[in-house]
């Protein structure tokens, strides 16, 4: 009789947990990215959709006015979040065929890793799909959104970190429902107001030649509080979410 | 020996109806146990349990003494369903180097390339999985599932779609994992493949167990008798 294969007596050798963990959520974004950058589901999509609008907008208000300046951060984060929802769509639909989110979820992928995999590949196909928007409204609404951007670039990794674990989490909810394209934003964008406006905000402030210090900071850190409570419902969530 | 699945009056409900009827099961460690039984008897809904996959309402059911749905089980479970579970846009390499960083191999690349020659995809190992034939996916789907060296086997109408070549491997594969310790529970139409490989025998009837025990020889001489003697018999 052979010897019996207990747990712990497998061929391979495991990582780590927390050096597992990190490694799996990778893995899982950049599989995700390898398939985006082969398919263009995504990024086309939203992509295409984000510049439509950026576009017609840009008819309808008068671009060289103030007012437009001061409405600029709104109608950038109201576009991101629509393409937003493009984007998330298909993070855990990608999934379904051939049952691999049944492969997934029986592997000894951490459920966790799984969510914080999804939302990085989110934050990477949002953040390009921001980049495109940028250097169309500069060019559309003749707005020099480059003054200052080391904080832009900090407060929109920061904004769309939030918006991409939202995606994912409800992403997850939503994949096995037959309405699921529209009931992701139904749920998503009520949950996603308070970070949007902060989005908006701090947005418009760094449109600005001077921004003020003590603004960006309170917008800030209600971004970085957001994501860190977000990102931690996710973690703490993770399994409860996951159970098909 | 110990269990290294265990369901005690286990309860599973879609809606009002009850898919496991107070079903109990052992299955000891390094044994091999055929699931029978016909269409909607309960067979994958049981399998999907074991894996973590599906929630059930009552009763008690643990791999290694752990829940199906933790971490610590998943890590000793490969799982083959009705669906491959391999990536189309993705080819057979960066498929299974996925799965093998996902399981959380360290040298998954060395482990990736060893399986694609194992199932004979070598050749084709850059190929996108959508231009694969059928047999083709399925080899690598048992790729897949034996990838992490799993301690317990859950496989789901294995033998279903597959070719002659693919017969032969999964039958390969199923034995060296019985050498190696391995336990393996798989569901099946295939009564005469089943009982060749199997050491155990549980059918199941509307969701409940009709009989478990050893395969025995008479089993293998008239692979139709346990549906005579315990479905046909309880039906008549």
């Amino acid at each position: 009789m052979p010897g019996v294969q207990t747990p712990g007596s497998s061929h391979v050798r495991p990582l780590p947990a927390m050096i597992g963990s990190v490694r799996q959520a990778l893995s899982v974004a950049r599989k995700d990215l390898a398939i985006e950058l082969r398919t263009k589901e995504s990024l086309n999509a939203a992509g295409a959709f984000a510049i439509a609008i950026l576009l017609l907008l840009s008819f309808v208000f008068d671009v060289t006015s103030e007012e437009t300046r001061n409405i600029a951060g709104g109608l950038l984060w109201l576009v991101f979040a629509f393409a937003g929802a493009l984007v998330f769509n298909r993070g855990f639909a990608r999934e379904l065929p051939n049952e691999c989110l049944d492969a997934l979820l029986a592997s000894p992928l951490s459920r966790a890793s799984l969510l914080i995999g999804k939302a990085i590949a989110n934050l990477a196909m949002l953040l390009v799909v921001e980049f495109v928007s940028l250097i169309v409204f500069g060019i559309f609404y003749d707005i020099r959104w480059w003054l200052h951007p080391g904080e832009l670039a900090a407060a929109f990794v920061l904004a769309t970190w939030g918006i991409s674990v939202v995606g994912a989490v409800f992403g997850a909810l939503t994949v096995n429902l037959r309405l699921r394209e529209l009931m992701l934003p139904v749920i998503i964008y009520p949950l996603l107001i308070p970070l949007l406006i902060a989005a908006i905000e701090i947005t418009n402030l760094l449109f600005s030649a001077q921004p003020s210090q003590a603004d960006q900071l309170l917008w800030g850190r209600l971004l970085i509080v957001f994501d860190v409570v977000f990102t931690a419902l996710a973690l703490l969530l993770a399994d409860t979410i996951l159970i098909t | 020996m110990p269990d290294a699945i265990a369901l005690e009056h286990a309860w599973k409900f879609y809606g009002d109806y009850a898919a496991l009827r107070d079903l109990t099961l052992r299955v000891d460690a390094g044994s091999c146990c055929a699931l029978l039984g016909r269409n909607g008897a309960g067979k994958t809904t049981l399998l999907r349990i074991l894996a973590g996959l599906s929630p059930f309402q009552r009763g008690r059911v643990t791999v290694f003494g752990q829940s199906p749905n933790s971490e610590k089980a998943r890590e000793q479970v490969g799982f083959l369903g009705h669906g491959i579970g391999v990536y189309e846009d993705l080819s057979a390499r960066e498929n299974l180097h996925f799965f093998a960083r996902v399981a959380g191999i360290r040298n998954s690349n060395t482990i990736a390339n060893d399986w694609l020659d194992r199932v004979g995809l070598a050749r084709v190992a850059a190929m996108p999985v959508r231009q694969f034939s059928r047999g083709m996916r399925q080899r690598l789907a048992l790729a897949r599932t034996f990838l992490h060296t799993p301690g317990v086997l859950l496989l789901d109408e294995p033998f279903t779609s597959l070719d002659d070549r693919a017969i032969t491997m999964l039958s390969d594969l199923l034995t060296e994992a019985r050498q190696r310790g391995a336990t393996i529970v798989f569901s099946t139409h295939q009564l005469r493949e089943a009982f060749a490989i199997a050491s155990h025998v549980a059918l199941i009837e509307n969701g409940r167990l009709c009989y478990t025990g050893e395969r025995t020889p008479e089993m293998l001489d008239d692979p139709a008798l346990l549906y005579r003697r315990y479905m046909d018999a309880g039906a008549a």
